[in-house]
């Protein structure tokens, strides 16, 4: 023991309990705030995912919810690792299409994209960037050109009997757009505007195949 | 801290609020001691959030929301929490209303916290919360310690929309989403990116400092 006069220390007890009792005052507000909030944050996310299916499947008015299990089978019921899938039906309980989530890697992060197939007429006619970290200016540019979003209200996707795309889903250089199944891409945006190609032809080649083999389930659902 | 000039003149309502301390503490962070064109804090959401006018409004309201409530809670504690662990403390408060903040902003709009992203998050490391903090809310009551976070939030937003408008002129042709210029008007994309952040940084320090030096020497 020294007899130096130095301030004096505080106990330890005292700080432990001071910290301890503002941490648990911290996690009281936190929770609170969480409380109050939850309930209007799934309702707001809810609200824009629908309307990010209507927007992807033009014309529909109502959706719903469907899941594909590990074995391929679609259903409203949700199972461990299904994927969801939204399908969009106009007034009269018609089929207008289904929506399918879609990712890949950006320039940025991971884009993550939500496109709207017609199973009838084989085509991509919606198109929907649900996020994105791209570059502002550059990269976001796939979700804000107009002449880019063009590509997606008739992209050829169909799909050959052994189940997988007839011509696959290529971005090319803008400008350069011949097929109806090429993407024009965007000068500037050369990364982000590739990685929706690829990401819409991996995600196409997997699942249009289940889709079209349990088409009725999704139809009568409409009805 | 305060100036007060005796003057044998009866001083008007203007003259006394001026000279008030109390709004001297709320004047201050606004233009003597404006966090970022004169303490130059915080500039990592300076730098990287200030690419549009809306988002740096939203960016300055959020940091100007937790910097108040940390300096009252920061006050109000003052002489309970113990030296040796006080900036554990404050960095816990500041999480605390960070993260309520992070909350409150996705309950308002999806959108909007889809564009801030991870900045709200790092509000949390924004050293001029932790500055005022430790400089002020801690040896001041509360009631300074309120002026004191809300003149030093409204001096930030002030600085971070000074950028983001620039920056969203010249680099969207736009302020706050209206369109500003005709069609014609070749965007500079530089403006956007991180390095058109230092240049509107630079040319708003260069012009602070140089009214500064008139003033001095005016």
């Amino acid at each position: 023991m020294s007899t130096v006069a130095t301030k004096p220390q505080t106990q330890s007890s005292k700080m432990i309990q001071v910290m301890g009792g503002l941490g648990a005052l911290c996690a009281l507000l936190i929770v609170l705030t969480y409380e109050g909030t939850a309930e209007r944050i799934a309702h707001l996310k809810d609200e824009a995912l629908q309307q990010a299916v209507v927007y992807v499947l033009p014309g529909s008015t109502s959706t719903v919810e469907f899941y594909i299990d590990a074995d391929h089978h679609i259903s409203t019921e949700w199972t461990e690792n299904a994927v969801p899938v939204f399908a969009g039906y106009d007034d009269a309980g018609q089929l207008i299409g289904v929506a399918i989530e879609a990712a890949g890697r950006g320039y940025a992060d991971v884009i993550k994209v939500l496109y709207g197939y017609d199973p009838v007429k084989e085509q991509i006619i919606g198109f929907y960037v649900l996020e994105s970290k791209e570059t502002p200016g550059l990269g976001d540019k796939i979700e804000k050109d107009p002449s880019f979003l063009e590509n997606f209200a008739e992209l050829d996707v169909s799909i050959s009997s052994s189940g997988s795309l007839n011509n696959a889903v290529v971005t090319v250089k803008h400008g350069e757009k011949k097929n109806p199944w090429e993407i024009d891409g965007i000068t500037g945006a050369t990364i982000s505007s590739r990685a929706i190609g690829v990401m819409l032809n991996a995600s196409t080649n997997e699942w249009l195949a289940v889709i079209q083999k349990n088409l009725s389930v999704i139809q009568n659902q409409g009805k | 801290m305060s100036q007060l000039v005796k003057e044998p003149k009866q001083k008007s309502f203007f003259t006394t609020l001026a000279e008030s301390p109390s709004t001297n503490e709320f004047l201050k962070g606004i233009w003597k001691d404006n966090p970022i064109f004169v303490q130059v804090l915080g500039m990592c959401p300076v730098l990287a959030v200030t690419n549009t006018a809306e988002n740096a409004l939203a960016m300055g309201f959020a940091t100007t929301f937790v910097l108040m409530m940390s300096n009252i809670l920061v006050s109000l504690l003052r002489n309970v929490i113990p030296k040796e662990v006080r900036i554990a403390s404050y960095i816990l408060i500041i999480a605390t209303f960070v993260t309520m903040t992070d909350y409150a902003i996705q309950a308002i709009s999806v959108d909007l916290h889809k564009s801030l992203g991870a900045f709200i998050s790092l509000i949390v490391v924004n050293c001029l919360i932790l500055s005022r903090a430790e400089a002020f809310a801690s040896k001041n009551t509360v009631i300074p310690s309120i002026l004191d976070g809300l003149g030093m939030g409204l001096g930030f937003v002030l600085a971070l929309f000074s950028l983001g408008a620039v920056r969203e002129l010249l680099g969207n042709g736009s302020i706050l989403g209206f369109s500003i210029f005709s069609a014609n008007f070749q965007e500079w994309i530089v403006m956007i990116l991180p390095a058109g952040g230092f240049f509107t940084l630079a040319l708003w320090l260069l012009l602070f400092n140089i009214l500064k030096e008139r003033r001095n020497h005016g």
